[in-house]
């Protein structure tokens, strides 16, 4: 061949590399139709973490077999979902490597080194969630606080922007999500006196586009329910992934807890928007509503879950809703349309409120708080959930939730000062029992379980659970045959039968499921993966 | 009598060519291609701010200078004397004559006449079939870049050599190799897909042993040519 004739051939092929594997937002939005792929952080826009492929079944789950690992180069827990786009499954090496395998084999294309700043300072670890992509660009937020869009085929940076600064304790660990043209983060820090933010940026430039504080300023409605300048160092930070309903054109974002934690003594009133549900316009980044589920918060009741939107009937009527189980015990069933509260229970032991009023505000306990002696409270500080993903199966009907229950802490409460890129919380809470630490044989039950409770979504009422000893960070995969896949600290990986919660296959990781499970497909065959220990797993079965 | 560590060693052009690539991969992103970018040094000619022998330039590398930016380095006298040793073949092939091409002139010939963005991307435009030279005006000296428009086939990177796989269903497919093992093969062929073979299903495969990458000799002019590489030396990355 000629080189004339090569450059032609090239010049084609640059054309058709072009059109090749876009994963345009109207692949995104209707993500549920190529269940081959796992496109946004929770599977679909809705978060319903729920795959329709059917070739894994009850009946032969048991012969799932191990297809490859991938071990991370880093010890810390691999949070991180996986995206798998036509055949490449993209994932983040703790903290900020950008890894590209062939989901087939778990064979390397490409690896995105990135060395965050030394300033970064996430309070609960060097850990991220996962990517978002666009078109032929991921998306990854770091945790010294920048956003880096990168090039998919080469693994190249396209754009790399500060979101906020890392020396104030500012960062980024969830995965972000693509709105249009926009790609949406939030910052965490919470625990050094941030002033939380959601904002959004333009996918080509990395531009800022727009920013909606989760405190309000001064001026702003909102701000009164801060007493002084305390609004000024409130955290409410953000570090899971939102959702996004296109017919309503609304987003959805989980906001963490106020600041300092565990001493509420300077910053009277409800403190809005922490502990809250806010619903954005994706295009200008303005407030549409809001819903707190814990008013002035204490406890650290991150209420940082997955909004899980789902379309059901509710009392003979059509509706669009919202399924929330949160960190403070209570699960939550809302209008997305409107913010309204429709019902709630709990679905864990809660002591720090007698139940929910008729618009959804807990009745609080007098006295469960924090104190300078310290004060029990359930849930304890990790909550009766956390960030774990949930899972709504549209098939069952059931509301799946990763639960810790009979699980309490002692809240003690001192006196705190902010000063910049320190914590700000106002001391740490502390186990009801010494924890047993490693040696198994001395788990106490005090320290509480971990579970996978499915609920009734419209009334909140349990259907099964199933009781592990030890507890669980692990999020929740559903399938179209009706299985659940999860799991938990003690380093199994299973499937339950997601009507009955019946244990149906289990494997040993080797370390605690530490993420959400995803399901994908390459030529016809269906695997599932999740991340265990330091490690990607990804099964299938045996052929 | 100390031996000057630099006059114990004499350094043949396999070593040069080690120095070139410590500088490009430790040194460059401060000192430029041509080391001359830090305000009073001029690494290629000699010209140092504190130091006046080898020697001692050898121990600034390895040491660093604290209190600046120049952070020490894990390497031994040999090693820090081939950078030198590259250094000064540097200057003595002499700096081009000086860029008097139009940059944007060369970037119009880049997209259009050259063809180049037909296999080279630069700041996200552009195909991803060959180097990305978005910074190759600071990892690159001028000299370097007009010998790779002229003589391609000069100096290929590992990283850039083209890697050719045949299937056992006949199939040919050419591109960028980006991980290999005993077992399978990972590719970006031509046309920018990802992709990723068991070597039970090839019947064929390995590098080619030419640069895919035409000679500009005679496509563009000198003043041409001149357009171009003042273009991608302006190329200095995000």
């Amino acid at each position: 061949m000629t080189q004339r004739a090569l450059s032609i051939l090239w010049l084609a092929g640059f054309v058709a590399g072009a059109l090749w594997g876009q994963v345009s937002f109207d692949r995104i939005l209707a993500a549920g139709n190529e269940p081959q792929n796992w496109l946004t952080y929770s599977g679909t826009t809705m978060s319903q973490r729920y795959t329709t492929l059917t070739q894994i079944t009850p009946e032969n789950v048991k012969n799932l077999e191990l297809q490859w690992m991938f071990q991370a180069r880093s010890l810390e827990k691999y949070e991180a979902t996986p995206l798998v786009v036509d055949g490449i499954l993209y994932t983040v090496q703790a903290p900020n490597n950008v890894v590209a395998l062939d989901a087939v084999t778990g064979r390397v294309f490409w690896t995105y080194p990135y060395v965050p700043a030394r300033a970064a300072r996430p309070c609960c670890g060097q850990v991220n969630r996962g990517l978002a992509i666009l078109g032929d660009t991921l998306f990854m937020g770091t945790i010294d606080a920048h956003l880096i869009a990168l090039d998919a085929k080469s693994g190249k940076p396209i754009w790399n922007v500060e979101v906020a600064k890392a020396a104030a304790g500012y960062a980024l660990t969830h995965a972000p999500l693509v709105v249009k043209d926009k790609v949406i983060v939030g910052t965490a820090g919470g625990e050094y006196g941030i002033r939380g933010f959601i904002a959004a940026y333009d996918v080509k430039t990395g531009k800022e586009a727009w920013r909606f504080y989760t405190i309000p300023g001064k001026g702003e409605r909102g701000n009164d329910t801060w007493k002084g300048d305390s609004w000024q160092h409130g955290g409410a930070s953000v570090w899971v992934t939102g959702s996004y309903d296109p017919a309503l054109n609304l987003t959805y974002w989980g906001i963490g807890n106020p600041g300092p934690d565990w001493n509420g003594d300077e910053r009277d009133g409800d403190n809005l928007y922490s502990d809250c549900v806010v619903a954005l316009d994706p295009d200008t980044g303005k407030l549409k509503w809001y819903f707190q589920f814990t008013p002035h918060d204490t406890l650290d009741y991150d209420s940082v879950q997955v909004p899980v939107l789902a379309d059901m009937q509710w009392q003979g009527q059509p509706r669009k809703v919202m399924l929330w189980a949160n960190r403070n015990g209570f699960y939550y069933v809302l209008d997305r349309t409107t913010g309204q509260f429709l019902t709630g229970k709990p679905f864990s032991t809660v002591t720090w409120a007698k139940g929910l009023d008729e618009a959804g505000r807990p009745m609080k306990v007098n006295g469960k708080e924090p104190t300078v002696e310290g004060q029990q409270v359930y849930p304890g500080v990790q909550g009766a959930t956390n960030w774990y993903s949930p899972s709504y199966s549209p098939r069952t009907g059931l509301f799946y939730i990763p639960v810790w229950d009979k699980y309490s802490s002692i809240f003690v409460k001192v006196p705190t000062d902010y000063t910049e890129g320190r914590r700000y919380v106002g001391t740490s809470p502390r186990s009801v029992v010494g924890l047993a630490g490693a040696a198994v044989n001395q788990r106490k039950e005090d320290e509480g379980y971990g579970a996978v409770r499915a609920i009734d979504p419209k009334t909140g009422e349990q259907k099964w659970e199933f009781k592990m000893l030890d507890v669980t960070d692990a999020g929740i995969l559903t399938t179209a045959t009706d299985l659940l896949f999860s799991g938990g600290r003690e380093g199994y990986f299973y499937a339950l039968d997601g009507r009955s919660g019946e244990l149906l296959w289990k494997a040993n990781v080797g370390g605690g499921v530490s993420s959400g499970p995803i399901s994908f497909a390459v030529n016809g065959r269906q695997y599932i993966s999740v991340t265990a220990g330091s490690s990607l797993l990804v099964y299938a079965l045996k052929q | 009598m100390a031996i000057p560590l630099a006059a114990q060693h004499s350094y043949g052009p396999a070593d040069i060519e080690d120095g070139g690539k410590l500088f490009r991969a430790n040194c460059v992103s401060c000192h430029g291609p041509e080391g001359a970018l830090v305000e009073g040094v001029d690494l290629g000619h000699g010209k140092f701010r504190r130091a006046s022998t080898e020697d001692e330039v050898i121990r600034i590398i390895q040491d660093g200078i604290p209190g600046t930016a120049m952070p020490p380095h894990n390497f031994t006298d040999f090693q820090a004397g081939t950078i030198l040793a590259y250094l000064r073949s540097v200057a003595s092939i002499g700096r081009t004559a000086a860029l008097n091409g139009d940059a944007a002139r060369g970037k119009a010939i880049f997209e259009g006449k050259g063809g180049c963005a037909g296999c080279h991307r630069v700041y996200g435009v552009g195909s991803r079939v060959g180097p990305d030279l978005s910074d190759i005006g600071a990892l690159r000296r001028v000299a370097e870049i007009e010998v790779s428009i002229l003589d391609p086939n000069a100096e290929v990177l590992p990283q850039n050599r083209y890697y050719r796989v045949t299937t056992k269903s006949g199939e040919t497919i050419t591109g960028r190799l980006l991980n290999e093992d005993s077992f399978s093969v990972q590719l970006l062929d031509t046309k920018e897909r990802l992709l990723s073979f068991q070597r039970t299903d090839l019947r064929a495969a390995g590098f080619l042993s030419e640069s895919q990458m035409p000679s500009y000799r005679d496509k563009l002019s000198k003043a041409e040519r001149d357009d171009l590489v003042t273009y991608l030396v302006s190329l200095k990355g995000f």
